[in-house]
Formats: C-alpha cells, sequence, structure tokens
C-alpha cells in the first residue's frame, strides 16, 4: 500500500480542528467580559433570580457571544491573516475551516436565542438575538471596513449585555440598565483607539480604517480625552440611582479622575515620544480602561450586596 | 490504510468526548430548568376551555 500524495504525518488536515481551536472561535476574553457584566446586570436587579434559571441563563448569553465571535472570525478571516495580533486565530492559521466557524457561529447563535427564550423570556431572548445580529452584522460585516466610527457605533455590541440580565432577572428595562449601557458604550472607543495607537501598523496593513490611520495619532488622542470627559458624568450618576450608594460613588469618582488624567497625559503626547517609550504610555491607559470598567460593575455589585445585607443608607439621594 | 491507533483517529477521538460532554451538559441543564419552572409553576397549566372556581377549605 502506498502513502497518501498529502501527508497525514506533518499535520492536521484542515477540518480536523480540536475542541480548543473551537473554543478559541468564541473570542472567550471576550466572552469573558460579557458574562461579567450580563452577570452583574442580573445580580443587581432588583428582582432575584432562581441560581438554576440564572446559570443557564447566563450559558445562553455567553453562547450568543461566542456565536458573534466565530461569525467574525469567519467573516474577517482575510483580514485576521494580515495582522500579527490576530494571525493565529484558528481560520487564518488553517486549523478551522472558513464553513465549519460559520456553522458553528450560526448554531450557536440559534440554540442560545432559543434556550434563553425558553429559560428567561423574550425580551432577554430578543435582545440576545438583536446583540449577535448587531455585532456579526452591523459591526463586523458593515462598519468595521467602512468607516472610523466604526467602534463607536459596533460599540454598543459589547453594551447590551447588562441588559440582557437586567431582563432576565425583571422580564423588563428601566434607567438603571440603560445607564449601565451608556457607561459600556461612552467607553469602548478610548479603549480600542488606545490599542489602535500601538496596534497601528497592523490595521494600516489590513487596511481597517481605524482613527489613527484615518484622522491621525494627534486627533485619536484628543478625542480619547473627549470621550473620557463625557464619560466621566454619566459613570457617575448610577451612583444616585436604586442601584447606587456612597460606595459606588467613591469608586467612581476615583475611577474617573484616574480615567480623565490618563487620557490628558495621552492627549500631551506626540507620535515622537510615544515610539521613544514604545508606547508605554498607551499600553498602561489600555490596561487602566479595562480595570475602570471591571471596577465599576464590582462597586455596583459591592453595593447590591450591602443592600442583601441591610447595609444601604435609606436616606441616600436618587436622582433618578 | 490509516491504522486504528492512528493520531488521525486519537484526535477525533478527543473531540468527540468533549462533543459528547457538551451535549450531555446541555441536557442536564435543560432537565435541571424543566425541574425549577415545573416547581414554579403556578401559569404552566394549559387553557381548558372551562370556568373554575376555586374553592378554598373544600
Amino acid at each position: 500500500m502506498t502513502e497518501p500524495a498529502w501527508d497525514i504525518y506533518a499535520e492536521a488536515p484542515r477540518g480536523e480542528a480540536q475542541m480548543r481551536d473551537y473554543f478559541a472561535l468564541l473570542k472567550p476574553r471576550v466572552m469573558s467580559l460579557v458574562v461579567f457584566t450580563a452577570a452583574v446586570g442580573m445580580l443587581i436587579a432588583p428582582v432575584g433570580v432562581h441560581p438554576v434559571i440564572a446559570f443557564a441563563s447566563i450559558l445562553c448569553i455567553a453562547a450568543g457571544a461566542g456565536a458573534s465571535g466565530a461569525l467574525n472570525m469567519w467573516w474577517d478571516a482575510d483580514i485576521d491573516a494580515l495582522m500579527r495580533r490576530t494571525a493565529s486565530r484558528p481560520v487564518p492559521a488553517g486549523r478551522v475551516a472558513p464553513d465549519e466557524a460559520l456553522g458553528l457561529g450560526v448554531g450557536l447563535a440559534l440554540i442560545s436565542v432559543m434556550s434563553l427564550f425558553l429559560f428567561a423570556n423574550p425580551l432577554a431572548a430578543g435582545i440576545l438575538a438583536f446583540t449577535i445580529f448587531y455585532y456579526a452584522v452591523i459591526y463586523t460585516v458593515w462598519l468595521k471596513r467602512l468607516t472610523p466610527q466604526n467602534i463607536v457605533i459596533g460599540g454598543a455590541a459589547g453594551a447590551f449585555p447588562p441588559l440582557i440580565g437586567w431582563a432576565v432577572a425583571t422580564g423588563g428595562l428601566s434607567i438603571e440598565p440603560v445607564l449601565l449601557f451608556a457607561i459600556i458604550f461612552m467607553w469602548t472607543p478610548p479603549h480600542f483607539w488606545a490599542l489602535a495607537l500601538f496596534a497601528d501598523t497592523d490595521y494600516r496593513r489590513a487596511g481597517v480604517p481605524m482613527m489613527p490611520a484615518v484622522a491621525g495619532a494627534a486627533r485619536t488622542r484628543v478625542l480619547i480625552l473627549g470621550y473620557a470627559l463625557v464619560l466621566a458624568p454619566i459613570a457617575i450618576l448610577p451612583a444616585f440611582t436604586a442601584i447606587g450608594g456612597p460606595l459606588y460613588l467613591a469608586a467612581a469618582l476615583v475611577l474617573n479622575l484616574r480615567f480623565v488624567l490618563g487620557a490628558w497625559r495621552l492627549a500631551r503626547r506626540d507620535e515622537a515620544a510615544a515610539r521613544a517609550d514604545g508606547f508605554a504610555v498607551e499600553k498602561s491607559f489600555f490596561g487602566l480602561s479595562i480595570v475602570y470598567l471591571f471596577a465599576h460593575f464590582l462597586a455596583l455589585l459591592a453595593e447590591a450586596g450591602l443592600g442583601a445585607a441591610g447595609l444601604r443608607l435609606a436616606d441616600w439621594p436618587q436622582l433618578l | 490504510m490509516l491504522s486504528p491507533e492512528h493520531d488521525l483517529h486519537r484526535r477525533r477521538r478527543g473531540r468527540n468526548a468533549s462533543l459528547a460532554l457538551v451535549l450531555g451538559g446541555f441536557v442536564l441543564l435543560v432537565f435541571a430548568v424543566t425541574i425549577v419552572k415545573l416547581s414554579n409553576g403556578g401559569q404552566i397549566r394549559g387553557f381548558d376551555h372551562t370556568p373554575e372556581t376555586l374553592v378554598v377549605g373544600q
């Protein structure tokens, strides 16, 4: 018997991916942020959820986020292959065939939305379906390669999870989850533009019109400061709603002061200074932006914990 | 000809086992949710076109 023409001993043929490759298609790091913000939205809602329903709903939201990630990787495989940061993703690296990624994305999207409909309620399932559509079609297919406003508008996709979590618990929406949506929505541009400042070469090579490539790094730095200034009052506002309190107010004041100061430092630098120290300040601001978001949501969770323990101030002012 | 012990089979076995775990987990999840929903099942009775009155104490 002769050996086959293709060398099965050298590497895995296409379509022979391992489970970890399929898992990587789901963008687990993005998924963790989605799960965290959705879980906080659910836990701080005024209505309790049975732990089993909460767990099942979180799994559905995670699967929905994974579906968005797989569809994004399917569509963007050509530009992912051109960028150092994304070239090792399963599709451009040849470990997962494109149609497998598409199948996984569509399948997970259908299963996650239908399951959330059955486990929780139609509103939560509807927002999850819209979120997947928004990320996969409006952001990935339509906006990402078209306009430098791609992540400004596309940022809404990442802002929906707290709304879904709140809807799972209450079956409705109110001003509090809308404020959480607004925080993530306004946070997304400075977060990604900080990344785009030091990953500019990658984005230019792939032809993705990120703000630094289109408007220039100097203008992007000013925009980051502008967004940080607008974000600050929005992020402080939940302190004066039913989900806030003095602990959240203190955390939000400190975090937003640091965020605005970080953006101010960024805005005062020029490209020469940034290249001289290997974009140290930009990378530090990017890291700070992640801590910023997690800390706000953790503070809200702590407020909910104090409320459950009966330690919430009765006469704390509520403006909304 | 591929021998049964070939690496191809080992990789597929690992993938199939993982998929079995995921599907089994999903079945358990649906079962658990069903139990919870039935336990809190105030609204699960179907409409049967028969007007009824609840008589307390009989």
